[in-house]
């Protein structure tokens, strides 16, 4: 019993040291010193829990069977890192900013939070998971079997079955005192982590030393073995090449959706970047994992005799060459593969079962659920402990029921196909919005029914489920029902068959009810938070309304989350909200948050559910969809709005500028005009006093004389009077009250009267005209028009600085206008008084040289409003230039 | 007298980014052409392969994406969130 004492005490020691290890690493974790724990390494070597004990004892004996197809397992998982960027990136970011709990969580989450999705991929997981951890059971149990074989002193614990329950029982203590020490409320494991790349270390090391030692110590060298290797009943590449193909794709999936691997992958990553590193690190582990699995093979084939069991070789190789050290750390490294593989599935396990079923079900039978007093927490880790035994239990059923026969590879495969499933949903879940709950739904019932009829259920042999009558006939005789001949295709692979045919219709499922049916709010929510991880930083707000109480929520949240974790988050949220004390506002940003921390320790969906137990329920309201359905389209638009909101502000404020200008400028020049016009009025006023003060006081005055200063008063009362007329006119042009006297008449008659009245051809202002063009038949007040047109011209003459001053008189028609304009060649008005030359009282020089008192043009401006015509500045002539417009119907009238 | 014009292509570290990126979206292309090769490979018989030159090129080409991988993954700079549009 030496041996097996042994045995036992180094399996002993060996967990003993894992916990030690996985104690430490808590303990500096929470002391704030684990940054050494999380650097990609340990990410990397966290990975390879995929490598259980079927591949350290499985694939020697998989090579041994079938050459190099064992290759398939390993080659499928590098592609899936090799590939990195596009996929596992985009679901670690998902996981990070979803808190993601395990992969049910993901896909419930995706599509709207889904309890009942989440329940069947958690089924689904647990039925495909079983095989699985029976094979673990199962290679522990051989293991020590093989020890007896060489050591007649070591003897089965009673019988293997026994020998697998202690196994069994000892893995799921050891699994719920790692995994369900405390809740964590990022679902991380520090600890188990840690242990699991101490493992990792392990078993690789063991594999690679018995490698060694066979190529060099047993083989005689590379080039020796290499021709051992062509020499044996393998020796030839022989590949069934369906399943070449079908089996790297099996894993490659697999990789993704087995839940202890999407654990390891997305929950447990701490960094995105670790990706970086697994990327390559990854797929040279797996190629020196399955680096000596030939040469093992081969050398088991020649030394040991006809039918020992060749998923045995790694140990009973070194056994059979007496070197039990070898054999020793080679029954480590198996130990190791098989342990790591239980702890981590059973805890991505039990974390599904009660976040899924145990929680929901409680919650609806507690009533009230959330509002009753006391901690969650025992319930939830409660739930995960049974869950742990439970799932450890019925891997041993299976064990026990399959018979515990057959080769580990197959086993295993069972267990791919069956979590593959839920690829279709997964997949399409993070690159197509489409996808829908029903649609998910759908495709994982049809691909777990015929998963389970046409592989899981024959697995047990012939006298259990499937007798060999169905195998042969199908059920009740229907011959295209035969489980590994469906719709009549038979003569394929058993497994190539339910990958190809579960798959396929769990895909084609999927897409046609997608796109058959139509999603719930909260389903787009999601599925565009899912599909464009990368655009949305930000979550959405699926709370809205609803008069929660911020104290329910810390109540529940304390029982949930622990008192100071809760009490803390409720602190941070009311700081930010600038509120003193615990309780911040229930506002969407805090209840979205609170839900995202609470589905850190219980699940999405059971999180949201609780929340909405006190918040009512949760509305998606069409903004909120809009917001994130169409955020790209949305942003753009938004985008160009303010774009154009912002220019027509910039437009706004130039005009109001201007408009603010003009008002300070007229106030100036209304000041400067009041002067003015006083001035104005007192000239002639002065001079008409002072001369009749003559002619009334001075005596002896000449007959000369006295007409002269007769003649000054009469010209100063003149001009006094042409000012107050001008001021008058403008007054009743403003008021509106003039009337017009509308005739028919031509242009060119009302052109020439005005040059004609301003005496222009004497006065050296030459005029430029072309007579032909101003022959147009006008209706409308001509007198009034011939007004403005000398206003202009006389303003042309007073004002034009030119040597030779000329004056353009211009005619065209355009838009239904007929315009005129009025062009001379000097220096023109100065840009910044443009805007003031139609004011009244405005002129734009001091020079008394005007003459008048600036009313020209605001008279001008007003008669041509009257006529429904205009007259502006026209800048850039080379010169003063007026554009006098009239609406064409005047001379339509006319014709 | 030919001017100095200045260069097209302002942005060529981002632009390299990019490509760096697209070859590393390619590697599993790479990778399953690679490995799909034995499917072509001749049964046991005259012209069939043996195990271990199988091997050596399966383990070769393993290598081999091991090392590009490596390399791409020196390149590829440390924030992808920098990125503005996904897939340019």
């Amino acid at each position: 019993m030496g041996a097996l004492n042994l045995l036992v005490a180094v399996c002993l020691g060996y967990v003993a040291m894992l916990f030690l290890v996985a104690f430490m690493a808590e303990r500096a974790a929470a002391r704030g010193r684990g940054g050494w724990l999380r650097s990609p390494v340990v990410y990397t070597l966290s990975l390879s829990i995929y490598c259980t004990a079927w591949t350290f004892y499985g694939a020697v004996g998989y090579a041994a069977r079938s050459g190099l197809e064992y290759l398939t397992i390993y080659i499928g998982p590098t592609l899936v890192m090799l590939g990195w960027w596009w996929g596992l990136r985009k679901l670690v970011r998902i996981g990070r900013t979803q808190r993601i709990t395990s992969i049910a969580d993901l896909i419930s989450s995706r599509y709207g939070k889904s309890n009942s999705l989440a329940v069947f991929v958690t089924i689904v997981a647990v039925i495909g998971t079983t095989p699985y951890i029976a094979l673990q059971l199962q290679s522990v149990t051989s293991s020590f079997s093989s020890f007896a074989l060489y050591d007649p002193s070591v003897r089965q614990i009673g019988d293997s079955d026994a020998t697998a329950l202690w196994v069994a029982a000892g893995l799921a203590l050891f699994t719920v005192l790692f995994g369900t020490r405390n809740l964590d409320a990022n679902e991380r494991h520090h600890g188990v982590v840690m242990a699991i790349a101490v493992e990792a270390v392990v078993k690789l090391f063991a594999l690679v030393a018995v490698g060694v030692f066979v190529v060099w110590g047993v083989g005689g060298g590379v080039s020796e073995t290499l021709a051992r290797i062509d020499a044996s009943d393998i020796g030839q590449w022989q590949m069934h090449n369906g399943r070449w193909a079908a089996l790297i794709f099996l894993s490659a999936a697999a990789f993704l959706t087995l839940p202890r691997m999407f654990q390891v992958l997305v929950v447990e990553n701490d960094d995105e970047n670790h990706l970086r590193t697994a990327s390559w690190a990854f797929p040279t582990y797996l190629m020196l994992m399955s680096l000596f699995v030939v040469p093992i093979a081969v050398t088991g084939l020649e030394l040991m005799p006809k039918g020992s069991n060749p998923d045995q070789f790694v140990l009973t190789v070194p056994l059979s060459q007496g070197r039990d050290g070898l054999a020793m750390l080679s029954f480590l490294g198996g130990f190791s593969s098989a342990t790591s593989m239980v702890i981590v599935a059973a805890i991505a396990l039990s974390t599904m079962v009660s976040n899924h079923i145990v929680m929901p079900i409680w919650l609806t039978l507690t009533g009230g659920g959330a509002m009753i007093s006391g901690d969650v927490r025992h319930v939830v880790l409660l739930a995960r402990r049974m869950s742990i035994a439970g799932v450890l239990a019925l891997g041993y059923l299976y064990y026990r029921f399959s018979g515990g026969g057959a080769a580990l590879a197959s086993i295993g495969l069972i267990s791919f196909a069956g979590v593959a499933q839920f690829l279709p949903p997964l997949m399409g879940g993070i690159f197509w919005r489409g996808a829908t709950r029903l649609g998910a739904l759908a495709g994982l019932v049809v691909g777990f029914v015929i998963w389970v009829y046409s592989l899981l259920l024959p697995s047990f042999g012939p006298s259990l489920f499937m007798s060999a009558e169905i195998l042969a006939h199908g059920p009740l005789g229907i011959g295209w029902l035969r489980p590994q001949a469906l719709f009549g295709i038979g003569g394929m692979n058993p497994l190539v068959h339910t990958v190809m045919w579960s798959l396929l219709l769990n895909s084609v499922v999927f897409v046609v009810v997608s796109l058959a049916t139509f999603p719930k709010p909260m389903e787009r929510l999601q599925g565009a938070q899912f599909v464009n991880v990368f655009q949305h930083s930000g979550n959405p707000q699926g709370w809205s309304g609803g008069i929660a109480q911020s104290e329910d929520l810390m109540v529940m949240a304390q029982r949930i989350l622990g008192a100071v974790e809760a009490q803390s988050f409720f602190q941070r949220e009311a700081a930010t909200q600038g509120l003193a004390g615990y309780l911040p506002e229930p506002s969407p940003e805090f209840l979205q948050r609170l839900e995202r921390e609470l589905s850190g320790s219980v699940g999405a969906a059971t999180a949201h559910a609780m929340v909405g137990q006190i918040m009512g329920r949760a509305t998606v309201s069409v903004e909120d969809l809009l917001a994130v359905a169409d955020e790209t389209a949305q942003m753009m638009e938004y985008s160009s709005q303010l774009e154009a909101k912002s220019a027509e502000l910039t437009r706004t404020a130039r005009q109001l500028r201007a408009a603010n200008e003009k008002l300070t400028q007229l106030s100036v020049q209304k000041d400067a005009f009041l002067s003015q016009i006083s001035h104005e009025l007192r000239t002639p006023m002065t001079s008409i006093r002072s001369f009749s003060e003559i002619l009334r006081d001075a005596d002896g005055l000449s007959e000369a004389e006295l007409d002269k200063y007769a003649g000054i008063i009469h010209s100063e009362a003149i001009r006094l009077t042409r000012l107050l007329d001008d001021l008058l006119d403008l007054s009743v042009l403003e008021n509106g009250q003039v009337s017009l006297n509308m005739q028919h008449g031509n242009l060119s008659e009302v052109i020439e009267h005005a040059v004609n009245a301003t005496g222009v051809q004497t006065a050296g202002l030459r005029m430029v005209r072309v007579r032909a063009l101003e022959n147009i038949p006008i209706f409308t007040d001509l007198d009034r028009l011939a007004q403005v047109f000398i206003n202009l011209i006389a303003n042309a003459q007073k004002y034009c600085d030119a040597e030779h001053p000329n004056l353009a008189i211009r005619v065209t028609r355009r838009d239904g206008y007929l315009l005129v304009d009025f062009v001379d060649n000097g220096s023109g008005i100065p840009s910044d008084s443009q805007a003031l030359i139609f004011e009244k009282f405005s002129r734009i020089s001091d020079q008394k040289k005007a003459g008048g008192a600036g009313l020209g043009l605001a008279i001008c401006r007003e008669i041509m409003a009257r006529l429904d015509g205009a007259i502006s500045y026209l800048p850039g002539q080379g010169g003063a230039a007026f554009r006098v417009s009239l609406p064409m119907k005047a001379a339509k009238a006319a014709e | 007298m030919a001017k100095i014009r200045p260069s097209l292509f302002l942005e060529r570290k981002s632009y390299r980014q990019r490509r760096v990126r697209d070859a590393a979206r390619l590697m599993p292309f790479l990778g399953a052409l690679l490995w799909g090769v034995p499917v072509l490979w001749a049964p046991p018989g005259p012209y069939g392969i043996s195990t271990s030159k199988a091997m050596l090129y399966i383990f070769g080409v393993w290598l081999g994406l091991v090392l590009i991988s490596l390399a791409l993954s020196r390149w590829l700079e440390p924030d992808a969130d920098t990125e503005p549009t996904e897939g340019n």
